[in-house]
């Protein structure tokens, strides 16, 4: 073993699981999407999940936050402990309460047409309890500063969320997903909408981020894997083939079909 | 020297406008009735407009004077009272049946809202006098609201559920991921964004009760006086059109165009006014 690989398994040891998944298995319809998946997600780090279309990334991290049981005909089983806590059990987590502990930024950017600029961030604080509107005011400040929104909207608070460009909505969405203040972030494909700017803005603020949260980000991006991880994963036909830092994933993966995939020889 | 392909055009050329004119000149006859009618029904009704035609109580025959104050007003509180019916049940329905109706169940009650919307409005004043006015033994506002309600269900309903429908499933995944329960993602993020279009199907299906004559009859009936209980008999402008244009009097019937005018520029000016500050909202 050499120096590197033995620094790293000793960092392993001091990572704390945030998330832990345990044989987890999802369905849409008669088709099984995802096969035992096994895996933990560590707390302040930034994990990828990589892999070609249609292998599952989407389904596992919308199992993460219990928005894939949301669509009509679906099923699941298999455990996700946040915590230590089993998000599928009734009797000690609640969904709504999970969701608000696990926030989630889609692929494509979806501002709440009908909201302004102010009240989208708002939305997730303002339609789950009341809150005083000086708190609130602080909040979103908050929140846009965070995703590096705030100097450009600053002034355009009361125009509606739409009539911002496809990289400040995007930052938007970022903004009223943490202005919840969740434990964890899923993103999903967060930049395939975005050109290579605000691409690089939203990177950026992944690092950043990655301090106060911990991460989940799905990419058909290698390079953006390679970037922002430290730790990736490799869905093939809804399977996890491989697991481990990011380093070792694009430079010595275990798994034939890992390094087929990450040197472009398929997907 | 012409070939087959030149030839082939000119021949287009003349298809195309001898189509173009036939389009152009269906158009225009379709528009000879809707100018005739207005302008027909502006002739005659203008005349016989005047300020105390809003204020006034009906005169009583050779009488001159008197106006149709009361039916007016009727009209406004019979048509509020049928959005009370129809609104929540339309409203609420139609998101059902955009989150909820997929299956069995939604089918039925879709059909059911097209078979409702397909009956005669006469039967439904049949209905509601059976069920309210025979009931209580009198004619009455309230049940002329009802007939009418139940005629603004079934359009109200379909309008929401294909307005709701419009909206994409990513935004209502959104607000679920923000950790918003499911009701309220419905209602304040759903609906509000499919609001603007709900809103101009209701003004719409409003201006089109707002016409019908039939289920007043045997419901609300009529009434020579001002009268602003539920509970009694109440003026509405299409009754008193028909009285006044079946009566033998040159002055009721005067009476009768002048009234038509005004009900036609209230259903004309929802329609339009809505039709024109509705907004449309654009989703990303």
């Amino acid at each position: 073993m050499d120096n590197l690989a033995v620094k790293e398994t000793e960092k392993m040891i001091i990572e704390r699981s945030k998330i832990s998944v345990e044989q987890l298995n999802a369905w849409f319809g008669e088709k099984q999407v995802l096969f035992n998946i096994n895996m933990e997600l560590f707390e302040n780090r930034v994990t990828a999940i990589i892999g070609p279309s249609g292998c599952g990334k989407s389904t596992f991290i919308r199992n993460l936050n219990r928005l894939h049981e949301t669509l009509p005909k679906t099923r699941v089983c298999g455990k996700v402990y946040l915590d230590g806590q089993d998000i599928f059990n009734h009797n000690c987590c609640d969904v709504v309460a999970l969701r608000r502990r696990v926030g989630m930024v889609f692929q494509k950017p979806t501002p709440f047409p009908t909201m302004t600029i102010f009240e989208n961030v708002a939305a997730g604080l303002k339609l789950y309890g009341r809150k005083p509107k000086a708190e609130l005011d602080q909040v979103v400040e908050q929140a846009l500063k965070q995703a590096a929104l705030w100097e450009e909207v600053k002034e355009l608070l009361n125009k509606p969320g739409g009539s911002l460009s496809g990289g400040q909505q995007q930052r938007l969405c970022i903004a009223r997903a943490l202005a919840i203040e969740p434990e964890v972030l899923l993103l999903d494909e967060p930049c395939s909408a975005l050109d290579p700017i605000s691409t690089a803005k939203i990177e950026e603020l992944i690092q950043k981020l990655k301090q106060k949260y911990t991460i989940i980000i799905v990419t058909h991006n290698m390079q953006q894997a390679a970037r922002v991880a430290d730790y990736t994963a490799f869905f093939l036909l809804g399977e996890l083939i491989e697991f481990d830092f990011t380093a070792k994933i694009f430079t010595a993966p275990t798994d034939k079909r890992t390094e087929d995939y990450v040197t472009g020889r398929f997907g | 020297m012409e070939n087959n392909w030149t030839q082939g055009l000119g021949q287009r050329k003349l298809i195309e406008k001898i189509f173009l004119s036939a389009v152009f000149a269906s158009t225009a006859l379709a528009l000879v009735p809707l100018v005739l009618v207005l302008g027909y029904i502006f002739i005659k009704g203008a005349p016989a407009l005047n300020f105390n035609f809003f204020t006034q109580l009906p005169a009583p025959v050779n009488e001159p004077g008197g106006g149709m104050g009361n039916a007016i007003i009727g009209t406004f509180i019979i048509v509020a009272l049928s959005c009370l019916v129809g609104l929540p049940i339309g409203i609420f329905g139609g998101i059902w049946l955009a989150l909820y109706g997929q299956g069995k169940r939604g089918f039925i009650i879709r059909y059911a809202a097209d078979v409702l919307s397909s009956i005669p409005s006469i039967v439904i004043g049949i209905f509601a006098y059976v069920l309210i006015v025979a009931t209580m033994k009198r004619f009455s506002a309230m049940a002329g609201g009802f007939a009418l309600g139940i005629i603004m269900i079934p359009t109200i309903t379909r309008t929401t559920e294909e307005l709701v429908k419009m909206v994409p499933r990513s935004l209502y995944e959104a607000g679920l991921a923000l950790g918003i329960p499911k009701w309220k993602v419905s209602l304040k993020i759903v609906l509000r964004t499919a609001w603007a279009g709900i809103f101009t199907g209701i003004m719409l299906s409003v201006a089109r009760i707002m016409g019908e004559t039939a289920p007043l009859l045997f419901t609300a009936f009529n009434s020579m006086y001002w009268n602003f209980r539920i509970d009694e008999p109440m003026a509405s402008m299409t009754v008193q059109i028909y009285n006044y244009a079946i009566s033998p009097f040159a002055d009721w019937n005067a009476k009768a165009w002048a009234g038509s005018l005004v009900l036609v520029m209230l259903v004309l000016g929802t329609t339009v006014f809505v039709k024109k500050f509705s907004q449309r909202v654009y989703y990303g």
